[in-house]
């Protein structure tokens, strides 16, 4: 029997796509549509050998399959006798595991935190320091006819972001540049052809040069053209600066000099150099013409700003950057959220404790200083003695000296897949799939909330983070109270 | 003139490759095979007499690992290493969070040399020599 389930939000980046058409075959997803590569991976191989099955426990040094009652209250146990426990992960999860999870923070006196701490803590810094002019990607795609990604690559990262919210997607009030781009493909693989044929022809015709130098063109003509126009600055080539009607190679480290020549100019000051960061100033100037003619442009930005050298100073600039060009055009600005529900994690997390991420609740309650109380501190600083990771990968995404004092501590992971930081776990839960086996609410990448759909059932006896946690919180509570009935 | 060593800045970011293989599972030949790597620019690789595929030793002030040499298809990139995100790129990543939380996953200063007959751990080799488990 097969059946058709319409309208599924995709589980894997922020770009949260919602129209995911699935086809369910005898209870299994058979086919995916509309999705991208990295969407078609995660509905199709939800089924595969590397699912956790059931609950493990480390044992003389061996992870050994035990039932959840055990597993959780070995969980329990480890958080309720820790002193300082870490409780990380959260961005692909729903928002209600991540509601269970403040308070279960709460109880157990931890720091509570999120992915953004690895990727756009600095962004919520800034943002806290200097405010954000934005909007939501509904906004962008019916009227924006500059999209400028900055230290982002979209068609790697979140690959139907241009199809869906920015330049080839057909708006209300701004077109498609699908067509002109197909153009340009064809004309280029003209011009290969008769390349390869010149080849064929001309025998010793030398190996084609390596490019030793980095060299940034003249912006083209179309960057003045109506109708939308695509910008990419980075500090490489990256597959979206292929599709770019203009790219800006800048040099690393340098966005933030690049941007404030930009802001200077913006502002009608000269400039008395001939280059910034690797980019000559009259290509800077028409890029600035570009920006301050346009009706309504956007700058999306990601880790090339917030990882590399100044982090959230980058952003801070970027954002005056906008408010400068508010002042002459109407420009926005948001950050390219890389998990599902990262943007969920920050917005439960502000909700229910006051604070994004980095979150202390040691002292009884919450206290917010990233750089002292965010994850990565805490463990190199060796001062947590426990850890409960959900739905997040550290051991795979955090330095290495981070890691080590991770594992030197007892770990609770709880993940659907086994991956590097449950093999190093000392307890480890299978969990439903969110999104696929477990409905619930994620927020897209703009702060729009979306619900994720259950479309099949997840595998015999497994639970969702959610119940997993509530039950983790209420023998945590069980323990405490043994504790005190003992000690009176 | 061939050298033995080359200094490059590292980058660490996201691949295509590695979303795919990230949500078939950690434990795939996908996600291995692409986070495995390293992209270099093709000016350096003729630099260090290396070619596609080879195998290289990356090291940083962190510590060393093994990894596949790409050649960077879309233009050139000198002094630039860049490895997707992931445990081989994360053993010898910066852990410098400048006090604001964040580790600088970008711009790691490195050194490069070809290292042809050395293997690439594999996921489970990595933790076991990173955290003996
Ligand atoms: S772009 Fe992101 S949300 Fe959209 S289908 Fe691809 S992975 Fe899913």
């Amino acid at each position: 029997m097969s059946t058709t389930v319409n309208a599924v939000t995709c589980p894997v980046c922020g770009c949260l796509c919602d129209d995911i058409e699935l086809t369910i075959e005898n209870g299994v997803i058979a086919k995916v549509k509309n999705g991208c590569a990295m969407c078609e991976s995660k509905f199709l191989s939800y089924k595969n050998e590397h699912r956790n099955k059931t609950p493990l426990v480390r044992k003389e040094g061996k992870l050994v399959p035990v039932s959840y009652d055990e597993a959780i209250h070995k969980a329990a146990e480890i958080l309720a006798n820790a002193n300082y426990p870490i409780l990380y992960g959260w961005s692909s999860t729903d928002c209600e595991a991540q509601r269970v999870g403040v308070e279960l923070a709460e109880e157990v006196g931890g720091v509570l935190d999120n992915t953004a701490v690895v990727c756009h803590g600095p962004s919520i810094l800034s943002v806290q320091e200097v405010g954000i002019p934005t909007c939501t990607l509904g906004q962008i795609r019916h009227r924006a006819d500059l999209v400028i990604y900055w230290g982002c690559d979209p068609w790697s990262a979140h690959p139907r972001h241009l199809e869906r919210y920015t330049t080839f997607t057909e708006g209300r009030f701004e077109g498609s540049e699908w067509k002109e781009y197909m153009n340009k493909v064809k004309a280029s693989a003209g011009k290969k052809k008769l390349l390869s044929l010149e080849r064929r022809e001309i025998v010793k015709r030398k190996p084609e040069p390596i490019i030793e130098k980095v060299t940034v063109n003249k912006p083209p003509e179309t960057l003045s053209k109506a109708g939308r126009k695509l910008i990419v600055i980075d500090v490489r080539k990256t597959m979206t600066a292929e599709v770019a009607d203009y790219f800006i190679q800048v040099q690393p480290g340098k966005d933030y000099e690049l941007m404030l020549a930009i802001r200077a100019l913006v502002k009608d000051h000269e400039l008395d150099v001939d280059q910034v960061a690797g980019v000559p100033v009259e290509y800077l100037e028409e890029l600035v013409d570009a920006m301050v003619n346009c009706e309504f442009g956007v700058i999306f930005f990601g880790m090339g700003l917030t990882q590399s050298a100044g982090k959230f100073r980058n952003v801070d600039v970027a954002i005056s950057l906008i408010r400068d060009l508010n002042r002459r055009t109407k420009f926005a600005i948001l950050p390219m959220r890389g998990h599902f529900n990262v943007t969920g994690a920050n917005t439960v997390s502000t909700w229910q404790s006051g604070y994004p991420y980095s979150v202390d609740f040691s002292l009884g309650y919450p206290r917010y200083n990233p750089g002292e109380t965010s994850v990565v501190d805490v463990l190199l600083r060796k001062e947590s003695d426990a850890a409960l990771i959900v739905a997040s990968d550290p051991a795979s995404n955090f330095p290495r000296k981070a890691v080590e004092h991770l594992v030197a501590n007892p770990l609770i992971v709880i993940d659907p897949h086994m991956n590097a930081t449950a093999l190093l776990g000392d307890v480890v839960f299978p969990a439903a799939i969110v999104g696929i086996e477990k409905a619930g609410t994620a927020y897209r990448m703009d702060h729009v909330p979306l619900p994720l759909k259950k479309v099949v059932e997840p595998p015999e006896g497994i639970l969702s983070d959610e119940e997993i946690l509530s039950r983790i919180l209420e023998e945590v509570r069980v323990i405490k109270s043994q504790k005190m009935q003992e000690a009176a | 003139m061939v050298q033995q060593k080359l200094r490059v800045t590292l980058l660490t970011g996201r691949t295509i490759e590695q979303g795919v293989g990230k949500e078939a599972g950690k434990g795939t030949k996908e996600y291995f095979e692409s986070t495995s790597m390293c992209y270099m620019d093709a000016g350096d690789m003729k630099k260090l007499g290396i070619k596609n595929n080879t195998n290289i030793l990356v090291t940083t002030s962190n510590g060393s690992v093994v990894l596949r040499a790409v050649k960077y298809p879309r233009g050139a990139m000198p002094g630039l290493i860049y490895i997707p995100y992931g445990p081989w790129a994360n053993a010898i990543c910066s852990s410098n969070t400048t006090g604001i939380g964040t580790p600088s996953f970008k711009g790691t200063p490195a050194e490069v040399e070809p290292a042809p007959d050395k293997p690439i751990l594999t996921l489970e080799e990595l933790l076991r020599s990173e955290f003996g488990r």
